[in-house]
């Protein structure tokens, strides 16, 4: 016993004086990095402004960074990127909070903009003054979403993620639907319950093993994106139980996962990729984005299999924006940059590269746009659908706890009607979770 | 420290065995006895406190990043507080302590932390008991087999539940073909309450039975060689050995991992966080083997309510010490049995 308690006093000791050593260790690399921002880039005289992002948001791959650097040979650019948005908002957050360690330009995802526009305002620049920026050139639901109360406009928007619907033309065929998009458009034009009707209309027929869509979590997603009202009613209320329309999205969701509509996959998951690679389904809620998505999990073999049709209402899926906190170092280079790179060419050139689809309406005319393709969906000019459902997308009320009652809805909801429960008890457990969730 | 020579032993006599000092027997001067009072008083100084200057690190770092936090966190869960203004309190008193009464979720996690502690701990120290006893005779290569035990120990969670999640997928996982492969139906691995609960365990089990086996081999390999020959030589049978020798001989061991087990199954947080098919921390679809480390991960860092995840922190903290004195008890009556 004695000696055990030895032993451990000796490794206390020992793990204080190591800690105490890499806190020094650190202090000294930390001082050499923030008392010479200018030396330390290894040009004479030149301002490193620093980046903080979240996944591929496809700037350096895009050549951006090189070409504002030759633009401006006083400035050399750096970037700081987390892979996982649920580790860089928490981060981020903390960072803003206690007016530390923050990035010169720092990106957000559109489901935290509320959160940080309500809390967080009065720590960021106000951008919509800044040199360079253009507020027409934005989308406006895209602009608005970024601007406070009173008129600040805190973050610039980056991509968004107008959805379509895209679909497997040899699955429509086989189970005896139309294939091409005009007439697909047309089965569920304006109404998400002729989407689920087509849906049953595909079962009666579907190839062995296969479903019409891939999740009930995407399926919900494509409803609720298109409603202009989801969980928060214009003046900030929480209305998630009441709005009607919250509530029938959901039970036709339920609806469709009772009758076999929707896989019982978890967006995102490994066993979700799966069912991609595997052809299990047949039509998913897609922005543009989703489109690389598919092709990195897809097998060669479905090449040009799929198409793009409107979806039956127009909606918004994903999106960043870009801010500069007052306390950075470089806040008004940063400013420059950040009006730069989300001018419309550089999102025009973004979309090219990475398929970020423009939120500057401004670049929607640029060949760039206009003559997009995808390997996945061979000819289909889905630039022009895209820029289509951008332009269509309803100015949507987002809140700061979006992303929480979504996901209460989807993960905790819907997914429990395809094990089994009935939609009266997927919608109990889905509200008991949110509303803990959201209590204070 | 005190090593000068000249003031260290007194000046002896003719005849003795330290010379005399310089200057003969002259009783010092006032000055002198000033200055040699002045350096005594130093070195006491020294003696008495240099130790707690030795120690001081630890003691600086503990107070900042432990004690610190303990009370700052007792001090938040007083108060309604979110994480995007941690400045703003509101207090509430005892408010965030009394709902936990009657909060579902956390008495849920509660038991699901119980469950998944008992049927990750106790087959997991029943093999590593199997697995030491075996790895005590003598083996071709054994050291092999002893380092190859701690393999798992050494993986990271994060890495190994990706593989478990993997191997207990629903619909192509590899448990589960193995299943159909043998006439079992597909069990779905996350969604059903019992299924799910044994898949994080079996994560547990995997990584933490190995380490358990080398704490118990080398508890075995102190056991004196007479007591089994002389056991043998009274014609004990293996098992009998076992029972009679090995087992007595190991309780304090056992015991020990027993504490240190419960004490981990108590904090249980990665491999359930990351067995979750939401990515979050809700524990699955119906909280189904959402633990009470996930829970105050929760509500702390999803939902960003620091002040309830404070609460729920210090609750924790007051069950660990329960489970703690009722272990004491235990093993005082054990030994006293002995």
């Amino acid at each position: 016993m004695r000696a055990r308690t030895r032993t451990a006093r000796q490794a206390v000791v020992l793990a204080a004086v190591a800690s105490l050593g890499a806190g020094l260790l650190a202090g000294c690399a930390d001082d050499g990095n923030s008392a010479s921002p200018s030396e330390s880039g290894g040009g004479g005289g030149k301002t490193t402004i620093t980046l903080g992002l979240f996944g591929t948001m496809g700037f350096k791959e895009a050549g951006l960074y090189t070409e504002y650097e030759k633009l401006n040979p006083k400035i050399k650019i750096a970037e700081n990127v987390i892979e996982r948005n649920e580790n860089y908002y928490p981060a981020l957050l903390n960072h803003l909070t206690t007016n530390s360690g923050l990035q010169d330009i720092q990106a957000v995802e559109v489901g935290n903009i509320a959160e940080i526009v309500s809390t967080q305002a009065d720590k960021l620049e106000d951008l919509s003054k800044a040199p360079g920026v253009d507020k027409s050139a934005f989308l406006d639901w895209k602009w608005a979403q970024a601007t406070t109360a009173d008129d600040k406009t805190i973050a610039l928007g980056t991509d968004v993620g107008p959805m379509a619907i895209c679909y497997r033309k040899d699955m429509f065929e086989a189970a005896g639907l139309p294939s091409d998009r005009d007439a697909v458009g047309k089965l569920w034009a304006g109404d998400w319950n002729k989407f689920v009707s087509v849906g049953q209309q595909y079962k009666a027929k579907a190839p062995k093993g296969t479903t019409f869509m891939d999740s009930p979590g995407g399926l919900l997603n494509a409803i609720l994106s298109s409603e202009k009202e989801k969980f928060y009613d214009s003046s900030g209320e929480i209305i998630y139980k009441t709005n009607p329309a919250i509530k029938a999205g959901f039970d036709l969701t339920a609806k469709a996962a009772k009758d076999g509509l929707v896989g019982a996959q978890t967006q995102f998951q490994a066993s979700w990729d799966t069912t991609i690679a595997n052809s299990k389904f047949a039509a998913m809620a897609c922005p543009p984005w989703m489109l690389g998505y598919i092709k990195g999990k897809s097998k060669p073999e479905s090449a040009g299999k799929w198409d793009v049709a409107v979806a039956p209402k127009s909606g918004n899926w994903g999106g960043s924006f870009l801010a500069v906190p007052k306390s950075a170092k470089h806040a008004k280079e940063a400013q420059a940059l950040a009006a730069w790179l989300t001018a419309p060419a550089q999102q025009a050139k973004l979309f090219a590269v990475q398929g970020s689809f423009p939120s500057a309406q401004a670049a929607y005319t640029s060949p760039e746009v206009t003559g997009a393709k995808n390997d996945m969906t061979g000819s289909a000019p889905i630039g022009e659908i895209f820029a289509e459902a951008a332009k269509s997308s309803p100015v949507q009320v987002i809140g700061p706890k979006d992303q929480i009652i979504q996901q209460g809805l989807t993960d905790n909801g819907v997914i429990l009607v395809t094990k089994g429960k009935s939609a009266k008890e997927a919608w109990e457990t889905a509200t008991k979770t949110i509303d803990n969730n959201l209590e204070k | 420290m005190s090593t000068r020579h000249d003031t260290a032993a007194p000046p002896e006599k003719e005849g003795g065995a330290a010379p005399a000092a310089r200057g003969g027997a002259a009783p010092p001067t006032e000055a002198e006895t000033r200055r040699r009072l002045r350096q005594s008083r130093r070195w006491q100084r020294d003696v008495r406190w240099s130790p707690y200057a030795f120690v001081s690190p630890f003691f600086v770092l503990f107070i900042a990043f432990g004690l610190f936090p303990l009370i700052y966190t007792g001090w938040a869960s007083l108060h309604t507080v979110e994480l995007t203004a941690p400045t703003d309190m509101d207090w509430v008193g005892l408010r965030n302590y009394t709902r936990i009464f009657d909060d579902d979720f956390f008495w849920n996690a509660a038991k699901n932390t119980l469950t998944i502690g008992i049927i990750s701990t106790v087959p997991q120290l029943l093999m590593a008991m199997g697995l030491a006893h075996i790895l005590n005779y003598k083996l071709r290569a054994s050291t092999f087999y002893r380092v190859a035990m701690l393999a798992p120990y050494a993986t990271s969670i994060a890495a190994a539940s990706l593989v478990f999640v993997l191997l207990f997928g629903r619909d192509y996982g590899m448990i589960n073909w193995a299943l159909d492969a043998v006439g079992i139906n597909p069990v779905d691995w996350q969604n059903d309450k019992w299924p799910s609960q044994i898949a994080v365990s079996s994560i547990i089990i995997w990584r933490w039975t190995g380490y358990n086996t080398l704490i118990y081999l080398a508890a075995m390999q102190a056991i004196p060689q007479d007591l089994y020959e002389s056991a043998a030589l009274d014609g004990a049978s293996r098992w009998q050995q076992f029972l009679h020798v090995t087992l007595p001989s190991l309780r304090p061991t056992i015991l020990f991992t027993v504490v240190v087990s419960t004490i981990g199954a108590s904090q249980v947080f990665g491999e359930p966080l990351l067995f979750d098919a939401n990515k979050g921390a809700s524990g699955g679809a119906e909280h189904q083997f959402q633990t009470l480390g996930l829970y105050l991960y929760e509500q702390g860092w999803i939902n960003q309510h620091l002040g309830r995840a404070s609460a729920i922190a210090w609750t924790m903290f007051l069950i660990l010490i329960i489970i703690g004195i009722v272990n004491y008890v235990i093993s005082r009556r054990l030994r006293a049995s002995s």
